[in-house]
């Protein structure tokens, strides 16, 4: 059960245009159920485009994604993507913001209204239920988008750098209740990110991709025992260790854009 | 508490000085006007036939209640109903031609979304009419219609149509894209999505391109009345020119400014209201 295996999967956008984009190239890798798993690469390298294919959104332009034994056909209340941009409808209140999943099942307003604020509690959010989107803070509307998929009863969580906007405390304060949410749950997490710090402090398993197209470059258990010290020596050696592994894919990446900006403006 | 409860009070205190200074300048512009206009009267400057002077064709309502009615000098009603009647029928005209626009172009525009077929047949024909003016089709809209009504619904209706269906297909095509896939993960079929995601993240741009093109489609309907159809303010001006009586074009065309600028601000009113949320957030 909640078992995602990707099996050389390939993704190219726009495929039969002049902006073809190879964003994923021959990945393999498989999540096991209840696992965290951190995916962590350069900004470009097709981590937001993998997150699609797991939530159904996207189709692979070739290999196979399974879950639970099943090819993916499309999107699924069983995994949630949760975005990095504020995605919650801004011209509905929070809690039926939470509720709209329920809403589109059929479920009757008296009743989803009543689920909704159970995870509402949960998230902390019970008092802004009736507030709308704008008159909450990031880290707010973030949690409320994660009691949304909670909310569908979600078994894996898809998460695409969702605390990236938030301020450095606010951020903190997230992975820990990310942490606290995810404990003892059961649920599968796949979540994205350039943060060095955070892959370290959340994941079971770091997933390490390569600059653009994406291939899998390395997978990492984090053997420490949770809640993590992250000014412990441990800490320190998966820190060092991962950015010596980004280090030279970051460089790359770089240099491809340079070239890439410097083609363009000769073109120009 | 108490610095909580003086908060609020300073703040309405506050805006009723902005409302009394704001009113005041309104009195004042509009009175440097008036005053010109009376004294340049009184000293015998202009010809008060042509230009009478205010308190004359205020004064004189009453006299021009007979000319305000639907069937100009039939009988003799009340003052306010007969007022009320011209004001009546045209706004009629306006609100009918703005609603039946409204929907028929965001039925187009949809449908032009889903079907690409649709938008290729259709679009380059419906952009090519959107600049023409809503009074450039009284003509062809007194021939088929008449001099009533539909004429005049018709003129509003095709200044709203064209217009507001680009913008709908235009405003479709740049949902934000998150709102469309946090509802697919969420498991939307394409109807809900349509109906739930997509119709209100359009409906702020709707409202201001309509709010943009209601004073053409206003014009259209009291052009159309001016030239054919024969009832409403537009009717009532013509009427005063025709019988030498500008009491009655003056009046006529005070309420049409009044009526006019009250539309609009209700139309803005209603835009607060009902998409509130758009001043705050990005869509
Ligand atoms: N919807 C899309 N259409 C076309 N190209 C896309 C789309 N989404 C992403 N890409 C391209 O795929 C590549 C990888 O993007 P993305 O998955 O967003 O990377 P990351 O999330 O790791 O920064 C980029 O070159 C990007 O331009
Ligand atoms: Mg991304």
């Amino acid at each position: 059960m909640g078992e995602i295996v990707c099996t050389n999967v390939t993704k190219v956008w726009g495929v039969g245009t002049t902006r073809e984009v190879a964003a994923l190239e021959n990945v393999s890798f498989s999540v096991r159920h209840g696992e965290f798993v951190v995916v962590i690469g350069p900004s470009g390298c097709g981590k937001s485009t993998l997150l699609m294919l797991l939530s159904g959104l996207e189709m692979p332009t070739g290999g196979t994604i399974t879950y639970n034994g099943e090819p993916i056909t499309g999107p699924d209340a069983d995994r949630s993507l949760i975005f990095q941009q504020p995605s919650l409808f801004p011209w509905r209140s929070t809690i039926d913001n939470v509720a709209f999943g329920l809403q589109l099942r059929g479920v009757p307003r008296k009743e989803r209204r009543q689920q909704a604020e159970k995870f509402l509690r949960q998230v902390g959010l019970r008092e802004f239920a009736n507030k709308h989107p704008h008159e909450l803070s990031g880290g707010m509307q973030q949690r409320a988008a994660i009691a949304r998929a909670l909310c569908l009863g979600a078994d894996v969580l898809l998460m695409d750098e969702p605390f990236a906007a938030l301020d450095v405390q606010t951020r903190f304060h997230m992975q820990s209740f990310l942490l606290d949410i995810w404990l003892g749950s059961g649920k599968t997490v796949v979540f994205v990110t350039h943060h060095i710090d955070e892959a370290a402090y959340l994941a079971d398993r770091v997933v390490i991709f390569t600059a653009r197209p994406g291939r899998l470059l390395d997978s990492v258990d984090i053997d420490m025992p949770r809640p993590r010290n992250v000014i412990s020596p441990d800490f320190e050696r998966y820190r060092a260790l991962f950015v010596e592994r980004l280090r030279s894919e970051v460089t790359r990446a770089f240099q491809e854009q340079e070239l890439a900006e410097m083609l363009d403006t000769r073109i120009k | 508490m108490a610095a909580a409860l003086r908060v609020p009070s300073r703040a309405s205190s506050l805006r009723f000085r902005w409302f009394v200074v704001e009113a005041g300048w309104w009195v004042l512009s509009v009175g440097i006007v008036i005053g010109i206009w009376e004294i340049t009267a009184a000293l015998g400057l202009i010809n008060t036939i042509i230009l009478p002077p205010p308190h004359k064709f205020v004064a004189e309502i009453r006299d021009q209640s007979q000319f305000l009615m639907p069937q100009p000098g039939v009988t003799a009603i009340p003052l306010h109903f007969a007022v009320f009647t011209a004001i009546g029928a045209s706004l009629r005209r306006v609100l009918i031609g703005l609603l039946l626009g409204s929907l028929a172009a965001v039925l187009t525009g949809s449908l032009a979304f889903y079907l690409r077929l649709f938008r290729n047949l259709t679009f380059p024909t419906i952009t090519m009419l959107a600049p023409i003016a809503p009074a450039a089709w009284i003509p062809l809209a007194i021939l088929a219609f008449g001099m009533g009504d539909g004429a005049a619904i018709f003129v509003v209706f095709v200044g709203i149509y064209f217009t507001l269906t680009l913008a709908t297909l235009n405003s479709m095509n740049n949902v934000d894209q998150v709102y469309v896939n946090t509802a697919r993960v969420l498991g939307a079929s394409r109807r809900q999505i349509m109906w739930h995601v997509i119709f209100p993240a359009i409906l702020p741009n709707l409202f201001v391109v309509l709010r943009m093109n209601f004073f053409a489609a206003w014009m259209g309907v009291l052009a159309a009345e001016m030239v054919g159809v024969r009832t409403g303010l537009g009717a009532v001006v013509v009427m005063g020119r025709q019988m030498m009586n500008m009491n009655l074009t003056f009046l006529g065309m005070a309420i049409i400014g009044l009526v006019g600028y009250l539309l609009d601000v209700g139309l803005g009113v209603l835009q607060k209201r009902v998409l509130w949320w758009r001043s705050a957030a990005r869509v």
